[in-house]
């Protein structure tokens, strides 16, 4: 009897929670289950400030609905001329200063957390990245590692991973809603905030400032792993030869045409600073191809023959040669074993 | 000019008259209708948006004209829309409130709307030439310098064609208000909408010209070959978003600030009752302007100003909910005790309570600048300003076209149906906006013109999109309501027992207003006659003949001057020969000037012997 009824209330619990998760929006996706310390600052506030507005809102519909049932007009009243009050002195201090003291109760810790959100005094003794936006995807630069990647942003979960934040063309927005806010890549100036995962796990990225017409498809994905995988990765990712040749003979030729189609004037595989476009080292690891298409053969096929229908004004569009499905088959063959690490999005957290 | 007589002109004679006319009563007329016209093109803009968005990875519209939609939207909503149709009212009804027989300059007066009608459709030429701008209505510079094409262009041209219209608008009311009251009009004795309208002029001279300096450094960029916003030739382009701004921000105020005005009014006519709490309600007013001014960065928490700035911003910002509650607990206590009557038009005011209260808690949970860090840029500031400029501004016009109908054209909407408008533009407003929080929450962002699938967006857009279809239906309603109308009986010169001066003249008014200027004795001074005098205005100075201003062409020229030099201005950067227009456009627009100018105009008077046949 006693477990069945803990059973029952733990199925009841699990529905609660699933409905809320639900009701929430993706997990690693929605600001509303933060799994990052700056995500979980800005849920405290957005809690503090809901729960003081919501009261303010429930004091003022409460005023409404009683005006509105004592003083609506009811037949044979027509003609009721009520008093004609000018105001009242106490009350109107009243509803002047009770919402100054409300403002003040979030004003201060929101000042508090703005401060300490933009701290970054001690960001020399850890890990620092420095991320490009570019019309319409995101390069990553380990400075401290001389290793470059693009849309996979791997960080080791536990501590503070700083990055440098700064455009190559328009203005961008670096956003992570589980792990952090979000803080603007701007072509002028670069700013700096800090992402500190507390579990393992893919997340969602996502551009957030209007940058032309594919910003929408400008996503990428932050995945957090542990710090032992993270420095397996480092190692992996160090390690990797670029000039290694494939096993199979049309990976090989894949390889070749990398290299004839001029690819490879833009992509750099293996260790590089300039990023024309996306570095494609860990390109058979990735989450997404492009940051949005399934990782298929034949989405990637796809977008090398055509990327213009996948992210219409890309700059890869007319920048190489001609490209038959069947070269691209190829290319796509090649690219899709070049994977120099274990620590993988997959072994992320599952 | 009676009605009868109208019906009988020629519809050439008709439009002769509103292209010549300098009257405020028929500039409102045009307001309305230019105003009008524009809002519908935004809200087929909207449903556009709102069919793309339906479903994950859509493929009705597009990317680029996606962008062009939302840009068009946000742009012909804000400075098309919105602006004109308020000055539509203030035109129709400001004059009429403080007992002035026009505006201070009749003349601006019409050049002002010239300039925006003509502002608003090079704008939209943008359609049939090439595509519509496609920056976002903020159009920052980074992006708006590399947009292709001559979209951004229009967007420059158009809006600062249409500013300098608003501009002019701005400096005539606050001239009016300053020098046009009638005798005992004292600033005390202002009804508030007059009130909120003459703040709204300080804000529009003050903010504008933000705007006025940021659009011109980004027509020298993108015509000219500057580089004030051009990162790789030493520019800055978060310059432009603190320039659009300090401008933009004034401009939500702009929009509210003259609807709580008539709110005011509203509540207190219906409810029988004087304004509770006039003086604190007039003083909050100024507040919230002054405010408005103090608190545009909290537009910009995410680029990186730093925490001293970011924390500054964010008190401010949080700091206009306490004038913004004292409103909102005046108009309660305005209603508590009284005697209120629910007509279509105080329909909408009740309406503008809760809506606009959860626009105010939103406004301040954006405030909290980490908070914001996550609500920047989404669907959750999509749903705040829409509950704040549909919830307030919207709500607002509504309830003053039901309310000042009869005044501005002697007809009364039809009430059955403006209730119906009113429940299914409320229903749908709040199942198209309110949803939009925690989408943005859950991680869509704002401008995206598709989301993916599988990241559990899809019902939150489907829903949105039904409430859109809701909202169309009650437009529709409207503008039946509007139609069916035109053929209703004659409406009294004080249908609602008004309070203020506009409801002792007839509706619609002679086009001289008043016969003679009236003596104010007090705050609601029609509501002073009726419950002390005899219910009539009392005249403040002898019946006498009447000064009137002739009707003018020059500023229709005028404005089509600058909408043909518009034209050479965007495309001379193609071809040397288009600055042929532009020569040519300013030549002719600078002529009219000179004709202004040294052509003497001194009007004409109105015979006492004419205005003692004129009933009253």
């Amino acid at each position: 009897m006693k477990g069945a009824i803990g059973k029952i209330k733990i199925a009841f619990l699990f529905a609660a929670t699933a409905l809320f998760l639900a009701g929430c929006g993706k997990e690693n996706l929605t600001a509303l289950v933060p799994k990052g310390s700056s995500a979980q600052k800005s849920m405290d506030l957005i809690i503090l400030t809901t729960v003081v507005m919501t009261l303010v809102f429930i004091v003022v519909m409460i005023l409404f609905v009683v005006v509105l049932a004592r003083y609506r007009r009811k037949k044979g009243q027509e003609d009721y001329i009520p008093e004609q009050v000018e105001g009242n002195k106490t009350l109107e201090i009243v509803w002047t200063v009770i919402p100054i003291i409300l403002v003040l109760i979030m004003a201060v810790p929101t000042v508090v957390y703005t401060f300490e959100l933009a701290d970054d005094s001690k960001a020399k003794d850890h890990i620092n990245i420095s991320v490009k936006g570019n019309q319409y995807w995101w390069h990553f630069d380990y400075t401290d590692d001389k290793l470059q990647t693009s849309q996979d942003l791997y960080i080791p979960t536990g501590e503070k991973v700083f990055i440098h934040l700064l455009s190559n063309d328009v203005t961008h927005s670096f956003w992570v809603p589980s792990i952090a806010g979000k803080m603007d890549v701007n072509p002028e100036n670069e700013n700096t905030m800090y992402l500190e995962a507390h579990e393992e796990g893919v997340y969602w990225g996502k551009c957030a400032e209007f940058c032309g017409p594919s910003h929408s498809l400008m996503d990428f994905k932050v995945i957090a792993v542990s710090p032992d995988k993270y420095k397996q990765w480092v190692k992996d990712m160090k390690e990797m030869d670029p000039k290694e040749k494939p096993e199979t003979t049309v990976a090989q030729e894949g390889q070749k045409l990398f290299e004839e189609k001029s690819c490879i004037a833009c992509h750099a595989i293996g260790p590089s600073p300039v990023a024309v476009g996306p570095n494609l080292t860990d390109f058979g690891n990735r989450t997404k191809y492009a940051g949005i298409l399934e990782p298929t053969k034949e989405n990637l096929v796809n977008w090398i023959v055509d990327p213009e229908k996948e992210k219409p004004g890309n700059k890869m569009t007319g920048k190489y040669p001609n490209v038959s499905k069947e070269e691209a088959g190829k290319i796509a063959e090649y690219l899709m074993q070049i994977k120099p690490s274990s620590v993988t999005p997959e072994t992320a957290g599952k | 000019m009676s009605t009868t007589a109208t019906q009988k002109r020629s519809i050439g004679a008709v439009l002769w008259d509103y292209m010549t006319t300098i009257d405020h009563k028929k500039i409102a007329h045009l307001y309305l209708i230019g105003g009008g016209f524009f809002f519908i093109l935004g809200g087929l803009e909207a449903v556009v948006i709102r069919i793309q968005l339906i479903k994950p990875d859509n493929d009705f519209i597009s990317a680029g004209l996606y962008n062009q939609m939302i840009t068009m939207h946000g742009t012909t909503m804000i400075f098309l829309a919105a602006m004109p149709i308020i000055l539509a009212l203030m035109n129709a009804v400001l004059p009429l409130q403080i007992g002035a027989r026009d505006v201070a300059f009749p003349f601006l007066n019409s050049l002002g709307f010239w300039l925006f009608m003509f502002g608003g459709i090079l704008l939209n030429c943008s359609w049939f030439l090439g595509g519509a701008p496609d920056g976002g209505w903020t159009s920052y510079a980074s992006f708006a310098l590399t947009s292709p094409g001559h979209g951004i262009d229009f967007y420059v041209m158009g809006l600062q064609i249409a500013g300098a219209g608003t501009l002019m608008g701005g400096i005539n009311f606050l001239v009016t208000v300053i020098n046009m009251r009638a005798p005992g009009m004292t600033y005390m004795r202002m009804p508030l909408f007059t009130w909120a309208s003459f703040i709204t002029s300080v804000l529009i001279l003050f903010a504008f010209p933000a705007l006025t300096v940021a659009l011109f450094l980004l027509m020298f960029d993108r015509m000219f070959g500057s580089a004030f916003f051009d990162v790789t030739m030493g520019g800055n382009s978060v310059i432009w978003q603190h320039l659009f701004w300090i401008f933009g921000h004034p401009e939500v105020y702009i929009l509210i600030l003259p609807v709580f005005g008539l709110f005011s009014d509203l509540f207190s006519t219906f409810s029988k009752k004087r304004l509770f709490g006039y003086t604190a309600m007039v003083f909050a007013t100024m507040l919230i302007a002054f405010l408005g001014f103090m608190v545009w960065a909290h537009h910009m928490f995410t680029v990186g100003l730093g925490p001293v700035a970011n924390s500054i911003f964010a008190i401010g910002t949080m700091a206009i909910a306490v004038p913004t509650g004292i409103k909102i607990f005046n108009w309660l206590l305005t209603m508590w005790g009284g005697n209120i009557k629910i007509t279509a038009a105080m329909l909408w005011a009740l309406g503008f309570i809760p809506s606009f209260t959860i626009g105010g808690m939103t406004g301040v949970m954006l405030g909290s600048a980490v908070a914001d860090y996550q609500y920047h840029d989404t669907y959750f500031v999509v749903a705040h300003f829409h509950y704040v400029i549909v919830g307030g501004t919207v709500f607002g016009v509504f309830a003053g076209l039901h309310y000042w109908w009869p005044k501005m054209f002697g007809r009364i909407l039809h009430e059955g149906l403006g209730k119906w408008t009113f429940w299914l533009f409320f229903i749908g407003f709040h199942l198209t906006f309110f949803i939009q929080h925690f989408l943005g929450l859950m991680g869509m962002p704002r401008r995206y013109w598709v989301f993916l699938e599988g990241q559990e967006l899809d019902l939150g857009n489907w829903i949105s999109t039904m409430g859109a279809f809701l909202m169309s239906v009650g437009v529709i309603m409207f503008l039946i309501n509007v139609i069916i109308t035109i053929k209703s009986p004659k409406a009294p010169a004080d249908p609602w027992d008004g309070r203020t001066l506009e409801w002792a003249i007839s509706s619609p008014p002679k086009f001289y207003n008043f016969k003679q200027l009236p003596l104010i004795r007090g705050l609601d001074p029609l509501w002073i006659e009726k419950t002390e005098g005899n219910g009539k205005i009392p005249p403040a100075e002898p019946l006498d003949d009447v000064h009137m201003p002739n009707n003018t062409f020059l500023p229709f020229l005028m404005s089509l001057g600058f909408f043909v030099a518009g034209f050479g201005f965007i495309y001379q950067t193609d071809h040397k020969l288009m600055l042929l227009p532009l020569y040519i456009g300013m030549a002719f627009a600078l002529g009219c000037m000179a004709v202004r100018s040294f052509k003497d105009d001194l009007g004409y008077y109105i015979k006492k012997e004419d205005l003692e046949r004129e009933a009253d």
